[in-house]
């Protein structure tokens, strides 16, 4: 059992949902709140890592990130390495990778809050920070632990993008999705069992956890009145 | 002082108002489809006209308050609801679910010391006979009993102007009386203006004020209640002599 894959694997899901939460939570409440045509090419773009293939994606972003583009290069010279092949740059990828299962339950989440909530709170003075914070976040609390465990979950299982952008660096890069990948290429079928029921296992048991939640409010009357 | 001239369209309605309510307490009524929810949230400062995302075509809008304007398109100038002293309490009392009663009063008043947003809280429960709700959950509220915490909510804040859309449709005949001599005492004491719009004639009557006649967008009749509702009144004396 690579104990080292796995720890990475937590610690780069852990970390990308974090990032994710802080960029989702106010991105989601532009897209609600906000208005003007420009909001659908953002929520498009935000959408976009949902059909594109990881691999396209790890491309772009290892070219982007490498020495051969301006953006690159500023990145080497201010961080003293490249993004690619590096842990961080893992990171870079995840939280474009997983953005949409983080946004999209926090738009549904958000837009089902009564508009006319969003109105009292206006009127009495609220701005969209504090809308988002004291209306939007307590109300829609369910989308946000499903945002968290939903990114949690899509970047532990990462396989592409990793594979692209990171490599197969032991204790930088090497995850356990890649770990999986390298026991069956060398046939190693037991191991590769150890290794794909762990990564079934946590993804059920997050799953049940967050369904349960979900069927207990259910229960209680719903979040409303 | 309220002056206001709003021409809007959304879809086929049309809004087509010019006047000025310089009663404290002006009364907008008509048959539902009027246009007076809409008139009011416009004065509220809600539903701005936004390019790609517009509810309404804003032909014109200005709304100025006591010489203050909080809406000129021609100039640019559009308050935002909540920076314009002006509250609304609608139909639906809209408390936020996640909060007790104390604290859905609270809400709009910001950063202010505790022990002061606490007296204020009181006062504005006291002043809606809602002073044993305080901890209490909005679920746990009946309608009526939701209607008057909301406002308080809306009262708390000091508006200068409280725009009320049918308030008092969820409270019964005698609390609601009650409830609104004991409001309007409290608005004039505190140099409040008092936008409200009804389509019950006795609304109007009952608080005896200035009455705008709102018909399919236009205002048809502002004046005293006695004079504008005169219809109205034999209408009603008529149904209620035949048998």
């Amino acid at each position: 059992m690579d104990w080292q894959a796995l720890a990475l694997s937590l610690r780069l899901a852990t970390v990308t949902t974090a990032i994710l939460l802080a960029v989702a939570v106010p991105l989601a409440a532009l897209l609600v709140l906000g208005r003007g045509r420009w909001l659908a090419a953002i929520e498009a773009l935000a959408a976009l890592p949902l059909v594109l293939p990881p691999t396209v994606l790890g491309f772009f972003l290892l070219v982007l990130l490498g020495p051969r583009t301006a953006v690159g290069r500023g990145i080497t010279a201010l961080l003293g390495h490249p993004l690619a092949f590096s842990f961080d740059g893992l990171v870079v990828g995840s939280v474009i990778y997983s953005l949409p299962f983080a946004v999209q339950p926090l738009v549904a989440g958000f837009a089902a809050v009564e508009p006319s909530l969003v109105d009292a709170a206006r009127l009495l003075g609220a701005g969209s920070a504090r809308i988002v914070l004291s209306i939007l976040i307590p109300l829609a609390r369910r989308s946000l632990v499903a945002a968290a465990v939903l990114s949690f979950l899509h970047t532990v299982g990462e396989f592409g993008v990793v594979l692209m952008l990171g490599g197969d660096i032991p204790g930088a890069t090497r995850t356990l999705s890649i770990v999986l990948y390298n026991q069956v290429e060398n046939f190693d079928y037991a191991a590769a069992n150890r290794t794909a029921t762990i990564l079934l296992g946590l993804s059920m048991a997050a799953l049940a956890i967050l369904y349960s939640k979900r069927e207990k409010r259910g229960s209680a009357g719903g979040r409303r009145a | 002082m309220l002056d206001l001239a709003l021409y809007a369209q959304r879809g086929s309605f049309k809004l087509e108002v010019e006047c000025r309510f310089a009663s404290d307490w002006t009364v907008i009524f008509g048959p539902s489809g009027a246009g007076k929810t809409t008139l009011l949230r416009l004065l509220a400062g809600l539903d701005r006209n936004a390019p790609g995302n517009s509810r309404f075509e804003m032909a014109l809008a200005r709304v100025v308050l006591d010489g203050r304007i909080l809406t000129n398109t021609d100039q640019g100038v559009w308050r935002g609801p909540g920076r314009r002293r002006t509250s609304l309490v609608a139909q639906q009392p809209s408390l936020f679910p996640h909060l007790s009663v104390d604290a859905n009063v609270a809400y709009g008043l910001g950063n202010l010391d505790r022990a002061i947003r606490a007296s204020r809280v009181a006062e504005m429960l006291e002043l809606v006979d809602a002073t044993d709700l305080e901890n209490r959950s909005p679920q746990d509220l009946s309608g009526g009993q939701a209607q008057r915490v909301a406002l308080a909510r809306a009262l708390a804040p000091g508006p200068r102007l409280l725009l009320l859309d049918e308030p008092f449709s969820a409270l019964d005949g005698t609390a609601s009386d009650a409830l609104v001599d004991r409001l309007h005492l409290w608005l004039r004491t505190n140099g409040v203006q008092t936008v409200l719009a009804t389509h019950d004639a006795t609304d109007a009557f009952s608080t005896g004020a200035e009455v705008a006649l709102l018909r399919e967008g236009r205002l048809t009749a502002l004046g005293p209640a006695a004079e504008v509702l005169q219809d109205e009144r034999e209408r009603i004396a008529l149904r209620l002599m035949t048998p």
